[in-house]
């Protein structure tokens, strides 16, 4: 503790800048700019008024009000359903897309990575209306199916514009394998599936999860590639809180909200743990 | 390291083939449908002659629309300008500090970035609105000075909030709320890869800190800048929920127009034709990034050699 002071009592070296009062005072600003704005949305989903701004009390009022709401209740079913059948389908595309790109030399390689990328590049409202076109127009999905099925279209939009990242997750933990490895096992007569599941499979487990995690946090925040893909009995949890806050900020929508921000940060949390420094790493060296 | 894909054709075929038939059939088909009707027209009201017709780009650049499409560039330029202004003061922060602060830092910048984007945009509409907490903060200050005048014998008329919402300062206002963190990251990562001992040569032959950052470190973190300028640049002209929930009448961008002529007026052949002139804005910005990264990186390796 004394330590510590005596340190701090040392005028900063050239290259602290972290501890110079301008700079220090800048990312204050920052934290403020950055975090006041969703801390008071979540400080006042407790408050007991309904004009929301003044303090008038603890009450889980509106997240009552949230949770009984039947339609609130059913997009974010639908919003959970899509991430979870999109998350597994991106993970299986993503591994294969990373094994291939990670394995093979093959002719035409590089115009795959390019169109690889497009879906992370293309702006969200270009794959929304194309996706839009595409299932008016050239596979109209039938939305009387019985749910989940009819979430169909949103899945499968969902599934195209997050394995690309799931991919790029996934090949740079392949990255660090040792082939040797595979080498050694093909050497003691492993067959190529038996190489898969026993030697590459255990080492590409934490780009799989962290992968997947990533895959199942863009579902759950996508609006706009969802907005038209949704139809009237297929909305998600994030466009029923468009249609709620096109005009109005009401207590009930900032419950909703505030229940949507804790589970992502918590995903967060676990995928940054789970990820390790692999894709840190990844994107420092390249 | 790479094997061909003829040693081993079955597994190839077995990893290769579901990927890219998805690529192929859920995103790359779309898209060039989309290609084709920007060439197309209406012919009635569920019907799309792609006829090779340019009428749909030459009604884009007609003054009402090229309007629109500079205007959403300049909110993006303006909102990227801005970022690297807040960001970049932010990342030289993150740069020198300690290890443990600095992870505690970046989590501080990309925490925001992981939560959802109508959330976030929603939650600036709680603070700029008439009644929001800006303009509340305000009202009580003003009330406050008013009882203090009022003693005077001078009250002041009543308060009028500050108009901040549906207005092109919330769009810009949120534009660099929600795309602060793309231009962060990689002004840090290029940041962090600068060779230390320049900065303190710099520094210990007279140069004095600010010097320093314009001549030394901005040039060697040029990169950077560029990828935190395209990363920012592309997402801002193409934003959607930011303009619609943010913006007025006349803060409209790209993409509010697009999602119009999808959804309401129901001219997809033109809405087609503005989709594709954005994506070629894209490709453009993304084109550029490269070619300044391979000069850089051509002119390093023949100073090295």
């Amino acid at each position: 503790m004394s330590e510590l002071r005596i340190r701090d009592r040392t005028p900063p070296g050239p290259l602290e800048y972290l501890r110079r009062w301008p700079l220090r005072l800048w990312l204050a600003a920052v934290a403020v700019f950055l975090y006041a704005p969703l801390i008071t949305l979540m400080v006042f989903s407790f408050n007991n008024s309904k004009r929301n701004i003044v303090w008038r009390g603890f009450t889980l009022d509106y997240y009552v009000a949230a949770f009984q709401d039947s339609d609130l209740i059913a997009a974010f079913g639908n919003s959970l359903t899509i991430a979870f059948i999109s998350t597994v389908v991106s993970v299986a595309l993503g591994a294969l897309t990373a094994m291939l790109l990670w394995r093979f030399r093959f002719p035409g390689k590089t115009l795959f990575e390019g169109a690889l990328s497009l879906p992370i590049v293309v702006p969200e409202i270009c794959m929304g209306v194309a996706m839009l076109v595409f299932f008016t127009q050239i596979m109209p999905w039938p939305t009387s199916l019985p749910w989940p099925l009819n979430l169909g279209a949103i899945i499968i939009s969902h599934i195209s514009f997050s394995f690309s990242f799931v991919a790029i997750v996934i090949r740079a933990r392949l990255a660090s394998f040792n082939r040797e490895l595979e080498e050694a096992a093909r050497d003691l007569g492993a067959g190529e599936w038996r190489i898969f599941r026993d030697v590459i499979l255990p080492h590409m487990t934490p780009g799989l999860v962290a992968g997947g995690l990533l895959a199942f946090t863009l579902s759950l925040d996508d609006f706009v590639i969802t907005f038209f893909t949704s139809g009237p009995d297929t909305t998600t949890f994030p466009v029923k809180v468009y249609s709620m806050v096109r005009f109005s900020v009401t207590p009930e929508v900032n419950a909703a909200s505030t229940i949507l921000i804790v589970i992502t940060v918590a995903l967060t949390f676990i995928a940054l743990r789970l990820q390790g420094n692999d894709v840190a790493r990844n994107a420092a060296g390249g | 390291m790479d094997e061909s894909w003829k040693r081993a054709k079955g597994v190839f075929a077995a990893v290769g083939i579901p990927p890219v038939f998805w690529l192929a059939a859920f995103f790359l088909i779309p898209m060039a449908i989309i290609w084709a009707y920007s060439f197309g027209e209406n012919k009635n009201l569920v019907e799309i002659s792609v006829n090779g017709t340019f009428a749909n780009y030459a009604h884009a650049i007609t003054p009402l629309y090229i309007g629109i499409i500079f205007k959403s560039f300049w909110y993006a330029v303006v909102t990227t300008a801005l970022c690297l202004i807040v960001g970049f003061p932010v990342a030289v922060a993150i740069t020198f500090a300690s290890d443990k602060t600095k992870t505690w830092l970046l989590l501080l910048i990309m925490l925001p970035f992981w939560t959802n984007l109508l959330i976030r945009t929603y939650a600036l509409m709680a603070v700029l609105r008439n009644e929001g907490f800006i303009n509340q903060f305000l009202s009580l200050l003003w009330d406050g000075v008013s009882h203090l005048t009022a003693l005077a014998g001078h009250p002041l008329p009543p308060f009028q909030p500050l108009p901040l919402l549906h207005n092109t300062f919330a769009v810009i206002f949120g534009l660099v709320y929600v795309q602060l963190p793309f231009m962060v990251l990689p002004l840090y990562a290029a940041l962090d890869r600068l060779d230390r001992s320049l900065l303190e040569a710099s520094l210990d032959l007279g140069a004095g800190h600010l010097t320093t950052f314009a001549r030394v470190v901005t040039p060697l973190a040029m990169p950077g800048i560029v990828s935190g300028v395209v990363v920012t640049l592309i997402p801002s002209v193409g934003a959607y929920l930011t303009p619609d929930l943010l913006g007025g009448p006349s803060s409209l961008m790209i993409a509010n127009i697009i999602e119009r002529q999808f959804k309401t007026a129901d001219n997809w052949p033109f809405g087609s034709a503005l989709s594709f002139l954005l994506m070629y804005m894209t490709f453009l910005a993304i084109a550029v990034q490269a070619i300044v990264a391979r000069n850089r990186r051509a002119a390093a390796s023949e100073a090295a050699s």
